[in-house]
Parts: structure tokens; C-alpha cells; sequence
């Protein structure tokens, strides 16, 4: 078969039919998709929140609400409850104070603003240094842990800084930036709560505003 | 050449990595731990196939003059495909490989053999060509993440060789993988040489 020539008709046509034909074929895998997509990514939400406050009973992920902090992040709370009692809140934390961009982490709080547990999400700190930071805070060894700890009680930044929690070695920056993100997600949290005792109005909307 | 020379020509003689020193990018950049670089290799190869495959089926209708930019249409449309799955069916991996799965686009591996060979072979060759230099690259990266993996953290596809403490972690930071991709090159260039 001859091979076709490079007329100009010839090539805006041939173009003109594989970009069609590419577009068509990943609209078709778009569709395919999309439901799995968003199923893992409600499924990795779900995990993180199970792991951060065990011992639910409702879905958090559907009464979930956005809380702003002071520096104007937006954080995502989702109330975890067993019987309708409120048994802590996870919430989606960030910080750009990280080594290399952006922190995301999910953490864990009582009712009482002390820490259960915590996840991280997404960051993109150097690999084993900074990438410690998803074991480290929880490991029970010298002053690492912040597991049980209150940031109110408890001064929660890295030793250096004058505070009690042994930073990761050689990744001070992304222990900073990791507390940073604790702090924010605790400031927030009683912030938004005390709000709601004082005008003594559960609405979400109200209290998320401030 | 015969299909089988066709197909185990990818692992050894002209493998991608050692040989061709073709797409460094994901070969640097991905290799910290072995599951990441097989899992990298994989979805390359699963992009050379049916780029390599789709190239060869229309070769006679493409005018030279459009055909790159129309190779990097076919191969951006499977690069998309694969981005889309793994997100679906395989998140952990898609988070770990990130930014490179889309980046597949411009490995020169892929275009360089829709280009050098698909476009002048038969389909059956193609598909061949595309299995044997695909596999031979997740083979390189694997090797290449094995070491890293071993000598920066103690593990071998997750599994706990030596404690971590005693890794050499610049094996884990980029340094290491020109450090550790230089010995395998030199080590397979000395076994060439003797065979």
C-alpha cells in the first residue's frame, strides 16, 4: 500500500481523525473510571479516618464540614461518632511550611483537643529523612511520641525550638512543618468549638465562618 | 530477525536502560524501592505494546510530515489510559509513582521505538518489539530499585532485610541512583565484553 502523501489536505485530515479518535477513547476510559476513582479515594478517606478515631459507628465522610483556620487554610472536620455521642473528630490538617511544599495530614483529636492518632495524607519531603514523619511521632521512644498528648498541656514543637517533642533526625524542618500542621488543626478545632458554646448554636455554617 | 532475537534483544543487547541510556528520567527518578520501579516498568510497557501496536496499523495512512506529532498523540492517549486506571484499581502505587506515570509521555523509550521500529515494521514484529523492550526496561528498573532499596533501607519489595538504621541512605536520595546505575552499567558492559 502506498504510503499517503504530505499534502496538506491529507495531514490537517490525518490529524483531525486521531485527535478525534484519542478524544473519543479517553472520554469512553473518563466514564469507565470515574466511579472507581472517586470509590478508592472515599475508601483511602475512610481508612485514614478509622485509623485516626477508631471505634465509629456513623459516616463521617458524609457529615463531614470545612472548618478555616486563622491562616486562612481549609481544613476538613468529620465528626466520628458511636451512638450519636461524639467520640472525637478527624481532621484534614495542612501546612506549606514542609521541606518541599505541601503537608497533608489527617489527625485524630478527642473531644477534649488531645491526640489520638494521626495519618499523613500527601507531602513530598525527601525520602528518608523527612518521609519518617508518617511512623515517627508515633513511635514510644525518647520524647517522640505526641500520641495521648494535649497541644494546650503540652508544648508541642520540636526541642530545639524549646518544646518537648524530639524532632526527626536530620529532617527538622518537616518535624516543624509536620507540628505546625498538629497546631493548626487543634487551634482551629477549639477555636470553631468555643465559638459554638458562645452563641451556644450548633450550626455548622456559623461556627465554620468565623 | 527472528521473533524470538525480535524479543530478547530488549533484555540485553539493546536493553533500554543499559545499553540505549533511554529514559533516564523515570530510571532516576522512580527506582527507590523495587515495587515502585516494576510497577513503572510495568505501565511502560504496557504503553510501548499498544503504542507500538496502534503506530504499526496506520503507519500507511500517516503523511511523514505530521508523523511525530501524531505518535505522541497515540502514546499521550495510552499514557492517559494507564493514569486512569491506576488511579482507579491501583491508588497506593499511583501515589507512590505520582508525577512520573504522566511524564511517560516524553520517555524517548516509547516515541524512539514508534519511531525507529513500529513504523517500519509489520504489526506481529511491533507488538514483539514493544513486549521484549518494555519487560527488558521494567527488568533494568527493578534491578535498579532492588539495589537501591537493599543498600538505602534494608528492604527487599518491602521486606525487612537489616534494620534501617544501618542503610546508607544516599542510596535513597538521587546521588545514589546515578551511583548505584553506573556500577550496573559497568558491571554489564564487563559481562558483555567477556561473552
Amino acid at each position: 500500500m502506498a504510503k499517503t502523501e504530505s499534502t496538506l489536505k491529507n495531514m490537517v485530515l490525518t490529524l483531525l481523525v486521531i485527535t478525534c479518535v484519542a478524544g473519543a477513547s479517553l472520554g469512553f476510559m473518563f466514564e469507565l473510571t470515574k466511579g472507581p476513582i472517586a470509590a478508592a479515594k472515599a475508601a483511602k478517606q475512610q481508612a485514614a479516618i478509622k485509623e485516626v478515631v477508631p471505634g465509629f459507628d456513623n459516616n463521617p465522610g458524609e457529615e463531614m464540614y470545612l472548618l478555616t483556620s486563622k491562616e486562612g487554610l481549609e481544613l476538613k472536620l468529620f465528626p466520628a461518632k458511636k451512638g450519636g455521642n461524639l467520640i472525637g473528630v478527624a481532621i484534614e490538617s495542612q501546612t506549606n511550611k514542609g521541606f518541599s511544599g505541601n503537608i497533608k495530614i489527617m489527625i485524630g483529636l478527642k473531644p477534649d483537643g488531645s491526640i489520638i492518632n494521626y495519618q499523613v495524607l500527601e507531602h513530598k519531603e525527601t525520602p528518608g529523612l523527612g518521609t519518617k514523619m508518617a511512623d515517627w511521632f508515633k513511635t514510644n521512644k525518647g520524647n517522640q511520641s505526641i500520641i495521648g498528648k494535649h497541644p494546650k498541656s503540652n508544648n508541642l514543637t520540636v526541642s530545639k525550638d524549646g518544646g518537648e517533642v524530639d524532632a526527626i533526625t536530620a529532617a527538622t524542618i518537616s518535624s516543624r512543618a509536620f507540628l505546625d500542621a498538629v497546631r493548626v488543626a487543634y487551634e482551629t478545632y477549639t477555636e470553631n468549638q468555643s465559638n459554638q458554646d458562645v452563641a451556644s448554636n450548633t450550626s455548622v455554617e456559623e461556627g465554620g465562618k468565623k | 530477525m527472528s521473533q524470538w532475537n525480535n524479543f530478547s534483544k530488549g533484555f540485553f543487547k539493546e536493553n533500554a536502560v543499559f545499553t540505549l541510556l533511554l529514559g533516564m528520567c523515570p530510571t532516576l527518578g522512580v527506582t527507590s524501592s523495587a515495587i515502585d520501579g516494576l510497577g513503572m516498568g510495568l505501565a511502560t510497557t504496557f504503553v510501548l505494546v499498544m503504542s507500538n501496536l496502534v503506530v504499526a496499523l496506520i503507519k500507511d495512512f500517516i503523511p511523514d510530515k505530521v508523523r511525530i506529532p501524531s505518535f505522541i498523540v497515540v502514546i499521550a492517549t495510552f499514557v492517559t489510559i494507564v493514569e486512569m486506571t491506576m488511579q482507579a484499581y491501583v491508588p497506593a502505587l499511583f501515589d507512590s509513582l505520582g508525577l512520573f506515570i504522566p511524564l511517560i509521555v516524553v520517555n524517548c523509550l516509547v516515541l524512539g521505538r514508534a519511531e525507529a521500529f513500529a513504523s517500519k515494521n509489520n504489526l506481529g514484529s511491533s507488538i514483539v518489539d514493544g513486549l521484549g523492550m518494555g519487560l527488558g526496561f521494567s527488568m533494568a528498573l527493578t534491578m535498579l530499585g532492588s539495589i537501591r532499596e537493599l543498600l538505602g533501607s534494608g528492604k527487599l519489595f518491602g521486606a525487612i532485610i537489616y534494620p534501617e538504621d544501618y542503610g546508607m541512605l544516599v542510596f535513597v536520595l538521587a546521588p545514589g541512583a546515578f551511583i548505584a546505575l553506573g556500577y550496573l552499567i559497568a558491571f554489564i558492559n564487563q559481562v558483555k565484553k567477556e561473552a
